[in-house]
């Protein structure tokens, strides 16, 4: 059975079909022709369906309900237009919850990636066991979120926590990791890091990996030695790779949610000082711990537009930075290593 | 449970089907008609109870003691630990009216707002078999759940009634009196208690403080006055009452002297091993404090912990729950009877002495009154905690009662821990509470 029937379909070889009229193409056909028009639109719509149940109408919806004061469990609610905007946007404790994003995030992104590349240069070496060391890297981001951040609060604790049993050893006295200002982020940092950096890692090598190995050789004929293969080959090759790394921790930094509400001891507060309430925990608080629903929804939506910015601007960055990075690194090395051997 | 799943997996299916239809693929749209009310198969009404934190049920097997009363009645029995996590789910789901349990528990810190704000999502419980439980309560309990038009969102279950709970232990390593009636004769005020505390830091053993958390001890003092943060009215007068900024300040001074651990009550993980470890000496007891402490302090504390009353024997109550039913409940007649046999007298005395919750319904109170506790030394738990409920007085609630005791507590947390001056805290609680309601 063919189905490229669009134009007029060529005189069959048997016998004729029983008194149809050529020009007026037959039911069969009509249908053979609808198909091909609407079954690609027909097998993309699961997928539509369910962005628009549960990604476009959650989002319009979310808006909807920031004009309005809405409180959680009650059915009736109010327009106030944009009330819930101006309170946000004159409430200290909404840009404190941005600054606590931005460094907690700024404390957890930046080591995160920096290991992440380390390890990955380390993994992509050829040694024993390497599928071992490899897997084992992806093992913290399988574990919950919920029982690493509960591990990692007991190891924060203040009284027989594992991490000021260490520092004792340094003399340093007991820490209060959960009230302090900075140690909190710290400690929250640390959690973050620990369960993404192998995640981070693994993008890392197969970004390496595709680097051609002949450029190391080359290099490594030329007399450059690791350090310098590293900077001047794996960098910049790994460019779109870490600018990837860049735009996905940012987006998860900004949403970082689950690891201070539980290093919170549940509470959305983050700290006496909300020294380490991000901005969903600032949104939670305020539509489940307070039943505030219309503010809760303001802020997500604001949270929502910073990201987009956030985005963009990683875009644009990337659009200015973007030459082509294999080959003005393959240069770099070799002008390097020429310079190396002439010394 | 079933019913939660049932409906979701409806919910899906029709979504499905929606789709598959849309998609003209065809396929019969049978899926989305599964009616989601189920009687067994077996004939039994599975009654679904969703609870937090540790209310006594289950820990005396009252839910099994239940289903041998009766047969055609399966109790499904699950509980959130923190309340703090258990509200905003039930919220969500009375907002979706889908995943509700039969009964729900409602803390009496969120009652107010039940009340005033979604009363049509709750059933009435005079109308049902827990009518004639009604007039069994001390009236401020029965009242408090009661809407203006007199319908009736929650059955109490417990109340707390207050005591101070102590480590007699490192009292007597302090050269401090461990005997519950000496010590109440030195608690004479709170001002007393400080000065207790401050003898208490000058000797104490290394590592241990007077009190556990300032946040605590606020709501002790606050525990015992009428006006809080509302009045009659209901109008705010948290900023104006002097028994607020009084409570605040002498929390706030016990934090600045480092009469405190430093643990926030529930949510730093340090706070439970420090009924064991000897972290703080005193803590501020509701009667539901009195199970959690044993729990927490294990076999190894008992005979440890002792228990007086309030400085000056006042009275006073923190705390304590409901019991509700959902509107969306399909087995409200059968729910209520449950809630009727949970909170009966004899039944509440046996939560008490098993776990401590006290008595809210009047028979309870008779039954437990010369209950002692072995744990405690023998303490007369049944009178100091009668003597506390019948001296307290009736609290009036607020809707916004959630949010400002949140931002004092966190408020006396920052002095303590983070060094703030108290009146830089008041300061900045005033200003949050005015932000958040004003």
């Amino acid at each position: 059975m063919t189905l490229s029937s669009t134009t007029a379909p060529p005189v069959p070889p048997g016998p004729p079909p029983r008194a149809a009229v050529r020009e007026t193409p037959t039911w069969k056909q009509r249908l053979f022709r609808a198909e091909e028009k609407g079954a690609p639109y027909a097998y993309i719509a699961p997928f539509f369906i369910l962005f628009i149940a549960f990604g476009l109408f959650p989002l319009v919806y979310t808006a909807w309900i920031s004009f309005y004061e809405q409180k959680l469990g009650s059915s009736t609610s109010t327009w106030v237009g944009l009330d819930n905007y101006r309170w946000l946007f004159e409430n200290p404790k909404f840009f404190n919850s941005l600054w606590k994003t931005l460094t907690i995030g700024l404390l957890s992104t930046v080591p995160q990636l920096l290991f992440a590349i380390g390890l990955a240069h380390l993994l992509n070496y050829r040694m024993r066991g390497r599928t071992f060391f490899r897997v084992s890297m992806i093992m913290p981001y399988a574990t919950s979120v919920a029982a690493a951040t509960l591990v990692f609060a007991q190891i924060f604790g203040r009284d027989t926590g594992f991490a000021n049993w260490v520092l004792s050893f340094f003399g340093v006295d007991a820490i209060d990791w959960r009230n302090g200002d900075w140690t909190a982020q710290i400690a929250i940092a640390v959690i973050v890091t620990w369960r993404w950096t192998g995640y981070n890692a693994l993008i890392f090598l197969a970004g390496m990996q595709s680097i051609s190995q002949d450029l190391y050789e080359s290099a490594s004929i030329d007399g450059a030695n690791r350090w310098q293969q590293f900077r001047h080959i794996t960098l910049p090759g790994l460019r779109p790779t870490i600018l990837f790394t860049v735009v996905v921790s940012t987006i998860g930094a900004t949403q970082l949610f689950a690891e201070p509400l539980l290093f919170g001891g549940g509470t959305a507060d983050g700290g006496a000082l909300n020294q380490y309430q991000t901005v969903t925990l600032f949104m939670y608080q305020q539509g489940w711990s307070f039943g505030f629903l219309g503010r809760a929804a303001a802020i997500a939506w604001v949270t929502f537009l910073i990201i987009i910015l956030l985005v963009l601007l990683n875009t644009w960055i990337a659009r200015m930075r973007d030459r082509d990075p294999a080959e003005a690194a393959a240069k770099r090395a070799r002008k390097n290593a020429a310079k190396g051997t002439g010394r | 449970m079933r019913t939660t799943r049932k409906t979701t997996l409806a919910s899906v299916a029709t979504m499905i089907s929606g789709a598959l239809l849309i998609t003209a693929c065809g396929g019969s749209s049978e899926a989305g008609s599964t009616d989601a009310a189920d009687a067994s198969a077996d004939g039994k009404t599975t009654l679904t109870v969703s609870l937090f934190g540790t209310m006594g049920f289950e820990e005396s097997g009252l839910f099994d003691e239940y289903e041998k009363l009766n047969p055609n009645i399966d109790i499904k029995y699950e509980s959130t630990q923190g309340e703090s996590k258990y509200w905003p789910a039930l919220q969500t789901k009375l907002q979706s009216g889908t995943g509700l349990a039969d009964v729900q528990g409602i803390e009496v810190a969120r009652i107010a707002d039940v009340v005033a704000n979604q009363p049509d999502k709750w059933a009435d419980l005079s109308e049902l078999a827990t009518g004639e439980q009604i007039p069994n309560y001390l009236d401020w309990k029965a009242e408090a759940a009661t809407t203006e038009d007199g319908k009736v969102v929650g059955l109490g279950t417990d109340i707390g009634p207050m005591g101070i709970c102590y480590r007699s232990d490192l009292l007597q390593q302090a050269g401090l009196p461990t005997d519950p009636a000496e010590l109440a004769a030195q608690l004479t005020d709170w001002d007393a208690y400080l000065e207790l505390g401050r003898k208490y830091k000058a000797a104490a053993p290394a590592g241990s403080a007077w009190t556990d958390f300032g946040g605590g001890l606020y709501n002790a003092i606050i525990s015992s006055e009428e006006t809080i943060y509302y009045d009659e009215s209901g109008e705010p007068v948290w900023d104006s009452n002097p028994a607020v900024k009084d409570a605040f300040d002498t929390a706030a001074k016990a934090g600045q002297e480092g009469l405190t651990a430093k643990l926030e009550q529930f949510e730093d993980p340090a706070w439970d091993p420090g009924f064991a470890s000897g972290a703080f000496a005193t803590v501020a007891c509701p009667s539901w404090m009195v199970g959690y402490i044993k729990g927490k302090a294990g076999d190894a504390g008992a005979g440890k912990w002792n228990i007086t009353s309030l400085p000056g024997g006042t009275g006073g109550n923190w705390g304590g729950s409901y019991l509700g039913i959902p509107e969306a409940s399909e087995n409200k007649e059968e729910a209520a009877k449950l809630i009727k046999w949970m909170t009966d007298g004899e039944q509440q005395a046996t939560v008490f002495k098993n776990v401590g919750n006290f008595p809210s319904n009047q028979q309870g109170i008779e039954l437990v009154g010369d209950a002692t506790d072995e744990y405690f030394q023998g303490a007369p738990i049944g009178k100091i905690f009668s003597d506390s409920a019948e001296a307290a007085p009736t609290q009036i609630l607020g809707e916004g009662d959630g949010v400002i005791k949140t931002a004092l507590t966190n408020a006396l947390l920052s002095v303590e821990a983070n060094g703030v001056s108290p009146a830089d805290a008041w300061e900045n609680a005033s200003a949050e509470i005015e932000n958040q309601l004003g």
